[in-house]
């Protein structure tokens, strides 16, 4: 039986450096561009999900939209990303998921280094202890958060561990000699 | 802290943890009661942090994925199913037939092995001492087909991204299908005990009782947000591994207080049972992978993908940068957020109704600190 014989590899083409997204339309979107205008950067859509950037002083406006007017009732999750390269070094995500329609959407924005955005716990309560888990990990301090502390590293802790620059094996050496009576936890 | 005002003798400010048999793990409770009642809580967590999303950013795509297994440790394959789902879906590759329906077949009985834990460990913190040892000698046939088909029992790493490492054992299929006709009638066993055990139903009834509203606002899902009536299940909502082609129901019921989660997650159990013997009755015969590189090396985005774990919606969120590497994994425990209601549910309660109210949220601290 001849073998197939397979067609010399082509050399890969070098992938995008940035994210293949394309344009996302639909009511929704067209609602949100309407009813926010330019504080909403972009509408896009990656592998079938929907994602929207807008500035972090929209957030919360548009979390509330998104609530009442379009059944967004259930916020997933909120978490950062750190570009330390860029001028607005943190992605903030909202993953908002609606009963209703069965749809998610995630709202993005970009803030930089000591910017406090507006806490949307008045908006979803769930919001209290994912903002915290982003206070202690990204050091990103929300605005009118009622009782933002560290969650889940300890209070004294020093530094942030989500942070690009924090090494993996970095500790608060003085933590550890204190609260644990060891050198180092290494 | 809750504010401390000892100059009201009446209030008093109690520890329960984090070295708590009831708190399932190292979770700890600050009290503040008036008595017996609870006029607040105050949940201490992180003893167990390990901080898997910073070793996710450290390691390629496949080395990262026997570390999802140690968060929920007690439903470790729906942890890997997540996680290779969502790596899937950044590198736009779906899995061969063959692997999802093993796929489906071996988080179904993770799920039947983790509901059964918690059903031990939740009576047995009730004072119900016997539902544990049938409980454990069920769960173990369920550990015994994970061993033989990876070689671990708990922390499984049954799954590979792209598909399943390992063929099937000769004989999988009489294994898992004897399994089922063994547990069926098991659940009734539990059932009898319990179901109509005075005990039981004082204790459970009407207690931690969390509506529908309140669960959407608290972001809660699984079988706490089914119990308040809401029937929403990602396998249904938004299937994935073709969990559309399997006949199942959504149990639901409508108090949302502790003893309709308990009947909820006694019918998964049932329906558990239903989709395995579905999913094993035919298999397709295949390849139990997709062609996926050695590196592997998504293109730059990022995805959300999330599955119906035994706790709730377990969801994994991926940057990716194009390289070997992920640049962010975000896991969105269920867990976690669903301890989060604690608060709402024990306030005004007594303490007892803590320890109920802990063990019927079914958290797993392994995935609540991650």
């Amino acid at each position: 039986m001849a073998e197939e014989k397979a067609p010399p590899p082509k050399p890969a083409a070098k992938p995008p450096a940035t994210m293949a997204a394309t344009p996302w339309e639909g009511d929704l979107a067209r609602g949100l561009k309407e009813r926010f205008g330019d504080a909403v950067t972009e509408a896009s859509s990656y592998l079938g999900q929907n994602f929207l950037v807008a500035k972090p002083e929209a957030i919360t406006g548009i979390l509330q939209w998104l609530k009442w007017e379009a059944d967004f009732d259930y916020l997933v999750d909120i978490t950062a990303v750190d570009w330390p390269k860029r001028a607005e070094r943190f992605d903030l995500v909202y993953i908002l998921y609606s009963f209703l329609r069965n749809e998610r959407v995630r709202v993005k924005t970009r803030v930089p280094e000591g910017y406090h955005p507006q806490s949307v716990v008045g908006v979803h309560l769930t919001a209290n202890w994912l903002e915290r888990e982003v206070f202690d990990m990204f050091g990103i301090e929300f605005a009118g958060h009622p009782d933002l502390r560290r969650i889940l590293m300890p209070d004294e802790w020093e530094g942030h561990p989500l942070r690009k620059e924090y090494p993996i094996l970095q500790q608060d050496q003085r933590w550890v000699q204190e609260n644990l009576g060891i050198e180092s936890g290494q | 802290m809750p504010d401390a005002t000892f100059l009201d003798s009446t209030e008093l400010v109690l520890n329960m943890g984090p070295q708590h048999p009831s708190t399932h793990g190292v979770l700890r409770v600050i009290l503040k009661l008036d008595g017996e009642k609870v006029l607040g809580t105050d949940c201490v967590i992180g003893y167990l942090h390990r901080g898997v999303e910073k070793i996710a950013e450290n390691r390629t795509y496949a080395q990262f994925s026997p570390y999802v297994d140690r968060m929920d440790y007690v439903a470790a394959i729906s942890n890997g199913l997540g996680y290779c789902l969502a790596v899937e879906k950044l590198l736009n590759v779906e899995a061969p037939p063959r692997a999802q329906a093993v796929r489906v077949i071996l988080t179904e009985l993770n799920r039947i092995a983790s509901h059964l834990l918690w059903l031990g460990t939740h009576a047995l913190d009730i004072g119900a001492l016997t539902p544990v040892f049938y409980c454990f000698r069920e769960r173990e046939e369920a550990l015994k087909i994970f061993e033989k088909y990876c070689g671990a029992r708990l922390t499984t790493h049954a799954f590979r991204i792209g598909g399943l490492q390992y063929e099937l054992y000769e004989g999988f299929e009489q294994e898992v299908k004897a399994f089922c006709d063994m547990f069926l009638p098991k659940v009734d066993e539990y059932e009898e005990l319990l179901t109509h055990n005075r005990i039981w139903l004082s204790r459970l009834k009407d207690v931690g009782i969390l509506t529908a509203e309140e669960c959407k606002e608290y972001g809660v899902t699984g079988p706490v947000l089914r119990a308040a009536g809401v029937k929403w299940d990602l396998r249904k909502a938004q299937p994935y591994s073709g969990y559309e082609k399997y006949d199942f129901l959504i149990p639901t019921r409508q108090n949302g207080d502790t003893y309709d989660r308990y009947m909820v997650r006694m019918e998964e159990m049932r329906q558990s049972v239903r989709i395995i013997r579905q999913a094993v009755g035919a298999i397709p015969e295949g390849p139990v992978m997709a062609k996926v590189s050695k590196v592997i090396k998504p293109p730059v985005g990022e995805a959300y993908v999330s599955i119906e774990a035994p706790k709730g919606e377990l969801g994994y969120y991926i940057v990716s940068d194009g390289s070997t590497q992920p640049y962010r994994v975000r896991v969105r425990p269920p867990s976690f957020v669903n301890l989060q209601a604690l608060d709402r549910m024990v306030r005004g309660a007594l303490i007892a109704d803590v320890v109920a109210v802990i063990g019927t949220l079914d958290i797993v601290l392994g995935e609540v600190d991650r």
